[in-house]
């Protein structure tokens, strides 16, 4: 069982630049036809300062991140166990390759269901860019298979 | 209607964004590109060890295509919130179709705005995500 003291532990922050080529990849690995999301140009034309970093991007930096004190790694939980319960976004404002992002991470809530057999882990992140500036929430709940 | 606007009402059905066959390709791209190597996704040996028939996708593969749906609909800087509850797996091979639907459109912080069902469906009508969305209309 992962230890209810976990509960409240804000996460040391995580800084993370946002690459223009792993947008391209991630363009590339997703299908994504717009070419605001590949082609710098098209992304100036479209009037953005460089290519944007899509919707879901915030997701990709957590996991990039180099792992620190309050992550999912610090609670001993074994990554290759867990499954995505559900994730949530609100966005502030947009965020760019070449941006430097700060990820802060707090645990809202650990419950367990069918006895334990699942675990439910709640963490809340959020993804500010190098002024200061909060650009994304999320709210991530990962589900722990045990046995 | 092809696009969320000022004339979106309640009731309005969207264009579907229709992603797919999803193969090992795909997750082995997902997996390098969105730094998520968990082996269930990308190693065969690993999953049936596991007891399981096969990989199956990344469920934010399916999110990032319901992203793609709403980059689709509005400019990305008009999506305020949006969520997601993951309620089945998607296997590999998958045909991933993400709809949106507009349930309210009401004012918020001095703008309009649209709140939208959003789904993920597979072969065989399968919902795989559910959720919602709040978009600003311009």
């Amino acid at each position: 069982m992962i230890s209810k003291d976990h509960i409240g532990v804000t996460s040391e922050p995580r800084v993370i630049d946002v690459e223009a080529g792993q947008l391209k990849f991630f363009a590339k690995a997703t299908g994504q036809t717009d070419p605001i999301y590949s082609d710098e140009a098209a992304a100036r034309a479209a009037g953005h300062p460089r290519l944007p970093a899509p919707p879901t991007f915030a997701v990709v930096l957590m996991a990039g991140a180099p792992p620190k004190a309050g992550t999912l790694e610090s609670m001993g939980v074994d990554l290759r166990r867990i499954l995505h319960g559900e994730q949530a976004f609100t966005h502030h404002r947009m965020f760019y390759a070449g941006d430097r992002m700060t990820l802060v991470t707090k645990t809202t809530d650990i419950y367990a269901k069918k006895g334990g057999a699942l675990e439910f882990i709640v963490q809340d992140t959020s993804v500010t860019n190098a002024k200061g500036e909060l650009c994304t929430e999320m709210r991530t709940v990962v589900v722990v298979r045990n046995g | 209607m092809a696009k969320l606007g000022l004339n979106t009402k309640v009731g309005d059905v969207l264009p579907e964004h229709v992603q797919g066959p999803i193969t090992r390709t795909t997750l082995a791209l997902y997996a390098g590109a969105s730094n998520d190597h968990t082996p269930f996704h990308i190693d065969t040996d690993y999953a049936k060890a596991a007891g399981m028939d096969d990989v199956i996708a990344h469920g934010m593969l399916s999110m990032a295509y319901l992203g793609q749906l709403l980059t689709k609909l509005a400019p990305q800087e008009n999506i305020r919130h949006w969520s997601v509850r993951f309620k089945a797996i998607t296997p590999v091979h998958a045909t991933v179709r993400s709809t949106a639907t507009v349930t309210d459109v009401f004012e918020a912080e001095g703008e309009r705005r649209a709140k939208l069902a959003i789904a993920s469906t597979i072969d065989g009508g399968v919902t795989t995500l559910e959720g919602d969305a709040i978009v600003a209309l311009r």
